[in-house]
């Protein structure tokens, strides 16, 4: 009896504490546009060439009374690649370099939020890219949170970091130049 | 040599298309599977899909001259030859043109899926006009790939067929298309 009255307790708390996540949950907003998956890599070193998702879905839990709290989980379409330039496309979605065919689906999870000064943190988590998945670490500044004009509730954040395509699988030579993508993530979420 | 066809055999435009067309089919074939391979650094990197594209849309255009040429024009006989034989080879034919008319069209479907047009060798630009449809790139792409493969397979048989007319039937089929005496 004891022992099932303890269950129920603790089915209890987990519940709550589920139900105060959820409080601070948001849905990052793809339906408004007020989230971008974009890249740049240098080409042959003389420029950048940026280019970005267009589909991708994600929720990030936040708590400004909690940061260390905070998660993100990002899935991304990369079928949905676009530098501007549908020749560059098709070769970017080949097997030279994303093969998305066989990886229609990029995702990071995050593994810990480490506040740092002022409005910035590091974000850690798991990148799944082309298949393969890696650790890695982005510098998050929490540019700004509330409400909105029309009864919601907002955070937004500004990412960058950067991977080494070749840390990915991904080995179509672009010169020496080229060897590393910057990934910056600006998104915007409302409160579910 | 007659300007057009006779029954006895091709006049001079239709050859000049069938021998223009012939290896700038071959070797657009050649040049995209060469052009498709090549690394970043390479010197043919941009040239090469400039070369394919201009001669992929002058093919377009000799093979509508030599459709429009077919239709306004007689077609020489064809020679003695079993009932099945005529079939297939009437039917390569056919196949043949609207084979290389899909690859042309969804090689454009390719190049124009962004909206910007196609450079002929600076002559002319061939602008977009059906685009950013959703991996319209590639899908086309992918067609594209299939449909060059199959019209080699075809422009095998055609041959073969030829060659085995002037080897093995000894008959005037080749040399109506040479501009050679028929016998």
């Amino acid at each position: 009896m004891k022992k099932l009255s303890l269950l129920i307790m603790s089915a209890l708390i987990s519940m709550t504490m589920q139900l105060q996540a959820q409080a601070t949950e948001y849905k990052i907003d793809t339906r408004g546009a007020h989230a971008f998956v974009q890249f740049r890599i240098k080409h042959l070193g003389f420029s950048w060439l940026y280019g970005r998702f267009d589909k991708f879905n994600g929720n990030f839990v936040f708590d400004k009374s909690d940061p260390k709290a905070s998660s993100v989980q990002v899935n991304i379409d990369t079928r949905s690649l676009n530098s501007n330039h549908a020749e560059r496309d098709k070769h970017l979605r080949s097997a030279d370099f994303l093969d998305v065919a066989k990886f229609p689906t990029a995702s990071f999870i995050s593994t810990s939020f480490i506040p740092g000064k002022d409005d910035t943190a590091k974000l850690n988590g798991k990148l799944t890219l082309h298949g393969v998945t890696k650790e890695i670490s982005i510098d998050v500044t929490n540019l700004g949170g509330g409400k909105d004009p029309w009864g919601g509730d907002r955070q937004g954040f500004s990412g960058t970091t950067e991977i080494a395509l070749k840390d990915f699988g991904i080995d179509f030579d672009l010169g020496p130049a080229s060897q590393t993508v910057e990934i910056m993530l600006d998104v915007e979420g409302i409160k579910i | 040599m007659q300007i057009l066809n006779s029954q006895y055999r091709y006049g001079l435009v239709a050859i000049t298309l069938h021998w223009l067309m012939a290896p700038a089919i071959i070797g657009n074939f050649a040049l995209g599977l060469w052009m498709t391979g090549l690394s970043y650094q390479h010197p043919w990197y941009h040239q090469a899909p400039q070369i394919h594209k201009s001669i992929g849309i002058l093919l377009f255009m000799a093979l509508l001259l030599r459709l429009l040429w077919r239709w306004g024009n007689q077609s020489p006989k064809l020679e003695p030859s079993p009932h099945w034989q005529i079939l297939i080879a009437k039917l390569t034919h056919r196949v043949i043109y609207c084979v290389l008319l899909m690859i042309v069209f969804s090689g454009y479907l390719i190049s124009t899926a962004d909206g910007r047009s196609i450079d002929v060798f600076g002559w002319f630009d061939v602008p977009a006009t059906i685009y950013n449809i959703d991996g319209q790139e590639d899908i086309a792409g992918e067609v594209h790939e299939w449909l060059a493969w199959s019209l080699i397979v075809l422009v095998v048989i055609h041959a073969l067929a030829a060659l085995k007319h002037h080897f093995y039937n000894r008959d005037s089929t080749l040399r109506k298309m040479l501009g050679m005496p028929t016998k």
